[in-house]
């Protein structure tokens, strides 16, 4: 039975055009010569070379990065110890409660996560800057870790930890040499999920950030304000080109390994 | 001693991103609270009354006398406020739906496709959560303005005389809310229909039904917990939505995600934003607490 209609292949080409077309548009855009956004001039990569005068703009760039890298490397720690916690322990106080800090951030909206903290920073006399914005991106970007490492840890056998733990292997030592391993690439999208988010993110780092640390997205969005113009085209081309080819060269290593873990698997058994 | 180290260690798995949510998330919702019933004052910070931990008890009965409900009278006597919230659940109700209605036909096609190019169209749907969400509603500036794309092509093809006014108007706030929320919806939908058994299907076309009976009778009731899931994803977010009716929306276009940035960030009035906060999420409470239901069954099965 064949249900991969016309009509199928229809909505899909719809759907995804609608979700292509405009990101299309505004890399194409970005290489135009003229200043008009919307009127096509010619060829150019004049908007890529006054990036590159426009210090602001780098600072911003510079911050953003290093909030991204530091904030993202601290979440996926806690986002995978809180995943282990919620996979491993079903039963300790506060489980509810726990697991309700986790979901509420992925959807709580980002003015309230926003005030929330900021009020919290001004109300234990903390100076708003780098150091804030990054301890706020931590606090939802573990969410996320918590939950796609949650979901690997769920499909995982435990059967071979304890037969390592069987063989003499510490708890530690089961932990790193068997755990880790298998959820590795769990843990490694958390980790570039939460660089992601923390590289977009506007709200919580405008409620977040003080004089001096000024993120990437906060320079855009003051740009945008002023109107549309080729040189934010040309940066916002930039960052979803890294993140694009950040996300296909993780697939396709992840995809890599799957298939060689599958043979080495086979290969466990044949020799069994 | 391994055993000893190995409890430490149990321990501090939970106890250190529990800490810290507590800390940062849970904590910081009281303050907001204890601020909503603050006064405004012009000072650093700009509220009254500050708890003083110094002056004791004494401190603490002066503190909790100055406290006042008067921040939530306000926003009930100020219309605008009722009619941004009222605005905020109906403008993201409807575009949730919309999402909806966009998203279900993608993700039904998703997981009809034949099973080696699905990793490829998963991928196709995830890319665009993961790019910038700023800069997706930015494209849609382009494209929406008077002399935007839209209306060269609809001019061109003479469908239209005059270009269309659709960029700050509230007709853009759906299409950026559809748009930016789509993935959000596509996903939950996709694992609920991939899952689906075709036999059953094949089952009710057996027995008598037509196509769309057997969609409306056994497809869309077993795809309902991914309906419900996607439905939260986006509508708890929308509603709170700043970034899309800021740059999409008009005058016209009330939001209460708006009101609170505008309260804060140009009145610097804090104990009002503390008191829009805490409705909104008064509000939002509900939706909230169905989605980490659902959540919690699901990392149940």
């Amino acid at each position: 039975m064949n249900r991969w209609t016309s009509f199928n292949k229809f909505s899909l080409t719809l759907g995804f055009g609608f979700l292509y077309l405009p990101i299309l548009l505004l890399i194409v855009y970005s290489f135009n010569e003229s200043k008009l956004v919307t009127v096509w001039g010619g060829f150019s990569t004049r908007w890529y070379t006054s990036l590159l005068e426009n210090e602001a703009l780098k600072d911003a760039a510079w911050v953003t990065a290093r909030v991204a890298f530091t904030s993202a490397s601290i979440a996926t720690v806690l986002g995978t110890l809180a995943a282990l916690a919620l996979t491993r322990y079903t039963k300790f106080h506060g489980r509810v409660l726990f697991s309700g800090m986790i979901y509420a951030p992925l959807v709580m909206p980002d003015v309230i996560t926003g005030l929330s903290l900021l009020l919290f920073f001004v109300a234990v006399n903390l100076d708003r800057g780098i150091v804030t914005v990054i301890l706020a991106h931590i606090t939802f970007s573990m969410c996320y870790v918590a939950v796609v490492v949650q979901s690997r840890l769920l499909s995982f056998d435990r059967s071979i930890e304890e037969a390592a733990m069987d063989l003499g292997a510490t708890p530690t030592r089961t932990f790193l040499q068997v755990t880790l391993p298998v959820i590795a690439p769990a843990v490694v999208s958390g980790w570039m999920l939460a660089f992601t988010l923390s590289l977009d993110d506007l709200v919580i780092s405008s409620f977040a950030s003080g004089p001096g640390a000024t993120t990437l997205p906060m320079k855009i969005y003051s740009q945008v304000r002023l109107g549309v113009t080729p040189e934010i085209n040309a940066v916002s081309t930039i960052l979803v080109t890294i993140v694009t080819i950040g996300v296909i060269t993780a697939s396709i290593i992840n995809k890599r390994r799957e298939v060689q873990r599958q043979r080495d698997e086979q290969a466990a058994f044949a020799q069994g | 001693m391994a055993r000893l180290v190995n409890g430490i260690f149990n321990r501090l798995v939970i106890a250190v991103p529990f800490g810290w949510l507590l800390i940062l998330f849970l904590v910081p919702f009281f303050i907001v609270f204890r601020i909503s019933l603050s006064q405004t004052a012009i000072a650093m910070p700009p509220y009254t009354p500050v708890f003083d931990l110094a002056a004791g008890w004494d401190g603490l009965k002066d503190f909790l006398s100055q406290l006042s409900l008067d921040n939530f009278i306000y926003l009930t006597q100020d219309s605008l406020y009722v009619k941004a919230y009222i605005s905020s659940v109906t403008i993201a109700f409807f575009a949730t739906l919309l999402t909806l209605l966009v998203g279900y036909p993608i993700a039904y096609a998703m997981a009809q496709a034949p099973r080696t190019v699905r990793p490829t169209l998963l991928m196709l749907v995830i890319l665009p959560f993961w790019t910038s969400f700023l800069i997706r509603v930015y494209a849609w500036i382009a494209i929406l303005k008077p002399e935007g794309f839209l209306n060269q092509i609809l001019l061109y093809l003479g469908l239209i005389h005059e270009p269309l006014i659709i960029l700050n108007t509230n007709v853009a706030v759906y299409i950026g809310i559809v748009y930016s929320y789509l993935p959000f919806m596509v996903l939950p939908l996709y694992s609920a229909l991939e899952k689906l058994d075709g036999t059953l299907i094949e089952a009710a076309e057996d027995l008598g039904c037509t196509q769309f009976q057997a969609f409306w009778k056994v497809t869309f009731p077993l795809s309902l917990p991914g309906v419900i899931a996607g439905f939260l994803l986006v509508f708890i977010p929308a509603t709170g939505e700043f970034v899309i009716p800021d740059l999409l929306g008009g005058s016209e276009t009330l939001m209460i995600g708006k009101t609170l940035w505008a309260e804060f960030f140009s009145n610097r009035d804090w104990p009002i934003s503390s008191a829009v906060a805490i409705v909104l999420l008064l509000v939002l409470v509900i939706p909230i607490a169905l989605f980490q239901n659902a959540q919690t069954k699901a990392q149940g099965e």
